[in-house]
């Protein structure tokens, strides 16, 4: 059950619409263990609805969405999936719970229904803290840090529970480059020593293909899904078609 | 009032009942509070008061029995109004909010009826409307001790889905948390507790027990225990003092009770802005 090639994720001819119109179509993606997908496409192009769909928030009209194999309605085991939403930051800033309560509930699914927090998991929670580099923060209020730290924060909420998949939308947005570049080092650890599937949408190009191990080009249907080096093998014609404009962000180099 | 307390029964019954209150009602603030849903308790309160003068009418046109009695009709109101804000609630998905001023003008309205219906107001209607010392039987004070073990349980028991879903609620779902029925208990906690604290408080002030403690707090607290400690310091602080002033002064404790935790807030807020500069 352990081997390499096990399906964490798999998405079968998926479409989803909010209204009348589809925003994803006919979507088929599979995602083997240990691998580290980058998610990429324009504003609008379905990005974050697919993770809605894959956490189980949104229900698509047609398709089935296979998590660990298991068909997500039948699904039970959430604590496996770790999750940093785009908007991390829209919740209610004057709520009063310290950078450790945060991260500490990251572990509620985990632990399961009447269960509490033991020495071992308050351990992890303050090792998830340090790992974001938060630790000076610990006792703060969460409304009293920065956009980048809380983001931060809930970067540590997210892995705190050691998931086997995480999945995360944009989590960089907002965080400054030193820490980018900490976060990235971050994600290779979880990925390359911890075997964790990395799901992880960006706009960040440049960098991404060479992080990743996989790329999938998503503008309502998946226009490219395959290894990093293929896709950075694309030449801008062809990715300009995937986005359907003109792509400036390609190299970093001017 | 320390000696009269071993004297008088119904001062025993008040005072135990108001401690106890003094924990419930902010322990379940906070919750309400930082979801932004302090209208609710507002909301329930009204449609317990249907509730009442709907058994007050009952005694007193038709039969009196124990099941009409108004404590315990308030509560089965105030339960079944919580129900339809859920209902409500998802009925009005982008407009969540406007559940609560439909329940509490439904509330509002019976109660408005039923009590023209009953030829008016009577003492005991003001004693419900605003607390009373006197009121406050034997019985009334084990139900609430009953509903006060209930809500300290479910509440130690679910704190950790409670927390999530108050601070992240689409967190919470895709953590795969049983919002909704975590929700639902909760509801009916804060109903249970609103029919609890009326004989001490009275009805249209039990929302500021649980707001107003929790207001105070969250200006100074580092963190959601200590708000939740803080909270209820504050709220039992009100109560007690509160109780003390209306039973000399011979005033309705409502609003003794209120106007401490209101003195409280005034309190923190100064002494915050004070530290500050
Ligand atoms: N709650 C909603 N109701 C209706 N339509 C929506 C809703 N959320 C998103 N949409 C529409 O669905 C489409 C896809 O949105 P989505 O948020 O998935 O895009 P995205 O790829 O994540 O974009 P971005 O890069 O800006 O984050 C957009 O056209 C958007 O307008
Ligand atoms: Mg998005």
């Amino acid at each position: 059950m352990m081997n390499e090639q096990e399906i964490v994720l798999k998405i079968e001819n998926l479409s989803f619409r909010y209204e009348k119109e589809n925003v994803l179509e006919d979507i088929n993606l599979s995602v083997p263990k240990g691998s580290f997908l980058g998610l990429v496409g324009p504003n609008g192009s379905g990005k974050s609805t697919l993770l809605k769909c894959i956490l189980g928030l949104l229900k698509p009209q047609t398709g089935t969405i296979y998590l660990f194999g298991t068909p997500i309605s039948e699904f039970k085991d959430w604590h496996r999936i770790g999750f940093v939403s785009q908007k991390a930051n829209s919740f209610n800033t004057g709520f009063p719970a310290t950078v450790y309560e945060v991260v500490a509930s990251g572990l509620t699914s985990k632990l399961g229904m009447f269960r509490f927090l033991s020495k071992k998991h308050r351990q992890a929670v303050i090792d998830a803290i340090e790992a974001v580099g938060m630790k000076p923060f610990i006792n703060r209020n969460i409304g009293e840090l920065s956009g980048g730290q809380q983001q931060r924060v809930f970067i540590a909420r997210a892995i705190v529970s050691h998931p086997d998949l995480l999945i995360l939308d944009e989590p960089t947005v907002g965080v400054d480059v030193h820490h980018v570049q900490n976060f990235y080092n971050m994600l290779d650890e979880l990925n390359r020593h911890l075997g964790i599937t990395l799901l992880l949408v960006t706009h960040d190009i440049g960098t991404i293909t060479e992080k990743v191990t996989h790329v999938a080009c998503l503008n309502k249907h998946l226009h490219f899904h395959g290894k990093a080096q293929e896709f950075a093998q694309l030449d801008s014609k062809e990715l300009s078609q995937f986005y359907g404009h003109h792509l400036h962000v390609l190299s970093h180099d001017h | 009032m320390v000696e009269a307390i071993f004297q008088y029964e119904f001062l025993q019954n008040a005072f135990f009942t108001g401690v106890l209150i003094g924990i419930v009602a902010p322990l379940l603030g906070v919750f309400i509070v930082v979801r932004r849903l302090s209208l609710i308790a507002d909301a329930l309160s009204h449609v317990t008061l249907a509730g009442i003068a709907a058994s007050l009418l009952l005694e007193k046109k038709f039969i009196s029995s124990f099941l009409f009695n108004p404590f315990y009709m308030g509560m089965a109101f105030s339960v079944a109004g919580s129900l339809f804000i859920e209902k409500l609630r998802s009925v009005y998905k982008h407009y969540q909010e406007l559940a609560i001023p439909i329940i509490l003008s439904s509330g509002i309205g019976l109660s408005v009826i039923f009590i023209s219906m009953a030829d008016g107001f009577n003492t005991d209607l003001f004693s419900y409307l605003f607390g009373s010392v006197s009121a406050v039987s034997r019985s009334d004070l084990w139900t609430v001790l009953f509903i006060t073990l209930g809500v300290i349980v479910t509440i130690f028991l679910l704190y950790k889905e409670l927390f999530l879903l108050s601070f992240d609620e689409e967190h919470a779902v895709a953590s795969g948390i049983k919002a909704k029925t975590v929700h639902f208990i909760f509801i009916i906690l804060v109903a249970l507790v609103i029919a609890a604290s009326m004989r001490i408080v009275g009805i249209l002030l039990v929302s500021s027990l649980m707001t107003l403690p929790v207001a105070a707090s969250i200006r100074i607290a580092r963190g959601f225990k200590q708000t939740i400690v803080f909270s209820i310091l504050f709220g039992e602080l009100s109560v007690i003092l509160g109780l003390i002033f209306a039973y000399y002064l011979d005033l309705a404790p409502g609003g003794t009770i209120v106007m401490l935790a209101v003195l409280i807030l005034l309190l923190v807020i100064i002494w915050k802005k004070w530290r500050r500069s």
